[in-house]
């Protein structure tokens, strides 16, 4: 009953069928964790500057999708591919270096160092002289990038204090300041707004929505009112694979999706 | 610190200073009493209590560096000395001439920071793909093996009898194996070792070190690649532990396989677990309370009567004291005396954080 709206895929890798002009085009990507196969037979394009949700219950595999296109897991099959270029078997720094960036669920961060080291350390990651044993001077390019990304997330304030000692809410912020480090050219948010309170909600929402048009994101997150406002689409998944793709409206009114999603009726 | 003193408006007094300002008053004390202990000190203090301590505490430095930032505690430093301290007796002169190279002490010095180097990047690179425990067992293994490899091998490392003999170059005329010319040199060296380790933490790649440390694989999302820093990281700190192994050998002027054995390793750790492994000092503290109860204990012990061996004994109750009361060491204890009377200080002024 419900055909996926995913086009048939290709068969042939080889074979280039892929427009150039997508920020990531992902084919055929499954991951088995033994006989588990966590997602299965994920294919998905993204246009440079699109801003898509992906939607589903716990274990459908958002998180895993996000493992897969960053790297921190080998796909068992398929191929990813990064603004043209086939990056599946690239090691996560690698994509990193090539504009992908990424946040975490979880608040991945640096506990010992300062919230401007954290920053100025995602600044580093993307740029040239990460071996550098000299101290980078006063007027250092990378140190006032770092600044300006520590007022854009609003932890100016905050700076100076080791991250293991910021709120919650802070953390998530500073998480969201180094994914935005460097010159990104296409952002994964894991859910970046569990946990945070509805003023800090507003204040993400509002970071989103200023990005600068031609970076591109996917964002999972289970808060509907977050999600459905800062993307241009969505999909949908379930069980480790895609059932629906649509605009924010069409999913929002979408039966089977209220069904499996937002109300109760889990099988 | 460099960085951390950017925006205009945070800026306070203390960052306008000139950087010699900036040194608090307490180190300029400690510089003052190092520099003119010479005119005080017996040559037993500055040769064998200061000198040993200095030694050690760069040794041990190497150690902090790879386990305070990189969070990689490392068995092998000492064997990174023994390794230069082995080529400066090989390449250059020694009592061993059937085996001793006598070459120039300009190309044995670099040489033995270099082979030294090349022996830490290996061994280094097999470590890093290991965590936690057993990075310790295999910085161990390797640790072991060059130990009984320095016994068996009589061609290069001359057996069970090692080296003696080896004496430091007549530089400037100076005998810098007289014990106020040993204590400079090995106060310099120490000095420079603090210094370069107290400014590469904040460098990119010292503040990279912290990140792996503290996450590495959020650095690898960040774009750095986490093994290479690593094995950078046991590259670097060998300079600190060749530097302490070729005074050593200086100091000693014979080294034979028992500097390197496992007793010598384990005592790198110990001294770097004492006093603390999360700032520099932590390792020069710890090897000046090693050396002095190294010293002194067999006079103590004596006098209530016990054998002398048994230095050990109070060596190892006082690094359980540690590990059980302090596990940050002397300086974490310290660190703590210090918090507490400030606020037991503001407590009793009234005041909030000054």
């Amino acid at each position: 009953m419900n055909a996926p709206v995913t086009p048939p895929r290709p068969v042939a890798l080889g074979q280039s069928h892929v427009s150039a002009g997508n920020a990531l085009e992902l084919r055929g990507i499954t991951k088995m964790f033994g006989a588990l196969a966590a997602i299965s037979d994920v294919t998905l394009s993204v246009r440079p500057g699109e801003r898509r949700a992906v939607l589903g219950s716990n274990g459908a595999g958002k998180t895993t999708l996000f493992n897969c296109i960053t790297g921190d897991f080998l796909p068992t099959a398929g191929l990813i591919r990064f603004f043209g270029e086939d990056v599946t078997l690239f090691p996560p720094h690698e994509r990193i270096r090539r504009g992908l960036r990424r946040t975490y669920q979880i608040s991945s961060l640096f506990a010992g160092l300062s919230v401007i080291d954290n920053v100025y350390l995602a600044c580093r990651g993307v740029s040239r002289n990460r071996f550098s044993l000299i101290r980078p001077r006063r007027d250092d390019a990378l140190v006032h990038a770092a600044e300006t990304l520590v007022e854009a997330v609003h932890l100016t304030a905050e700076k100076d204090r080791l991250v293991g000692e910021l709120a919650y809410g802070q953390q998530r912020q500073l998480e969201i300041a180094l994914a935005l480090s460097g010159a990104p050219r296409f952002i994964l948010f894991d859910e970046p707004a569990a946990g945070l309170s509805p003023t800090e909600r507003r204040d993400l929402v509002s970071i989103l929505t200023t990005l600068p048009s031609h970076i591109g994101y996917i964002i999972i997150e289970h808060d509907m009112d977050v999600a459905l406002r800062v993307v241009e689409s969505v999909t949908m998944m379930h069980n480790g694979r895609i059932f629906k793709e649509g605009r924010p409206e069409e999913i929002e009114d979408d039966p089977e999706v209220q069904e499996l999603y937002l109300g109760g009726g889990h099988e | 610190m460099a960085m951390t003193d950017q925006a205009p408006r945070f800026v306070n007094r203390a960052d306008q200073k000139l950087w010699f300002e900036r040194i608090p008053a307490p180190w300029w004390a400690l510089a003052v009493v190092l520099l003119f202990l010479p005119v005080v000190a017996n040559n037993f203090w500055l040769f064998q209590v200061m000198g040993w301590t200095f030694i050690l505490g760069m040794i041990g430095l190497s150690l902090m560096f790879l386990a305070g930032y990189g969070g990689m505690v490392s068995l092998l430093q000492m064997s990174i000395a023994g390794m230069a301290g082995y080529m400066v007796a090989i390449l250059g002169n020694s009592g061993t001439v059937t085996v001793s190279l006598g070459l120039a002490w300009w190309i044995v010095l670099p040489a033995a920071f270099l082979i030294a180097a090349l022996f830490a990047t290996i061994s280094g690179a097999l470590a890093v793909r290991t965590e936690g425990i057993y990075t310790i067992m295999i910085t161990l293994a390797i640790a072991a093996a060059f130990f009984y490899f320095t016994r068996q091998n009589y061609t290069i490392f001359n057996g069970y009898s090692g080296f003696n003999l080896v004496l430091p170059p007549q530089l400037f005329g100076v005998n810098w194996r007289d014990p106020v010319p040993f204590y400079y040199l090995s106060l310099a060296l120490a000095a420079l070792s603090y210094g370069a380790v107290v400014y590469v933490s904040r460098s990119p790649f010292g503040l990279a070190l912290q990140g792996v440390r503290d996450n590495p694989r959020r650095m690898a999302a960040l774009g750095f690649n986490v093994t290479a820093h690593r094995v950078a990281a046991y590259a670097l700190a060998s300079v600190f532990a060749s530097a302490g192994g070729i005074l050593l050998v200086w100091q000693n002027a014979q080294i034979a396989p028992g500097t390197i054995g496992m007793s010598a390793a384990i005592d790198v750790l110990v001294v770097a677990v004492v006093g603390g492994m999360r700032r520099p000092l932590g390792p020069f503290i710890g090897a000046f309370i090693y050396v002095i109860l190294q010293v002194f204990s067999p006079d103590i012990l004596g006098f209530f009567g016990f054998s002398a061996d048994r230095f050990k004994l109070i060596i190892g109750l006082g690094f359980l004291a540690i590990v059980l009361f302090s596990p940050d060491g002397v300086l974490g204890l310290w660190d703590r005396w210090r918090a507490r009377r400030r606020q037991q200080q503001d407590q009793k002024t009234g005041g909030g954080v000054a």
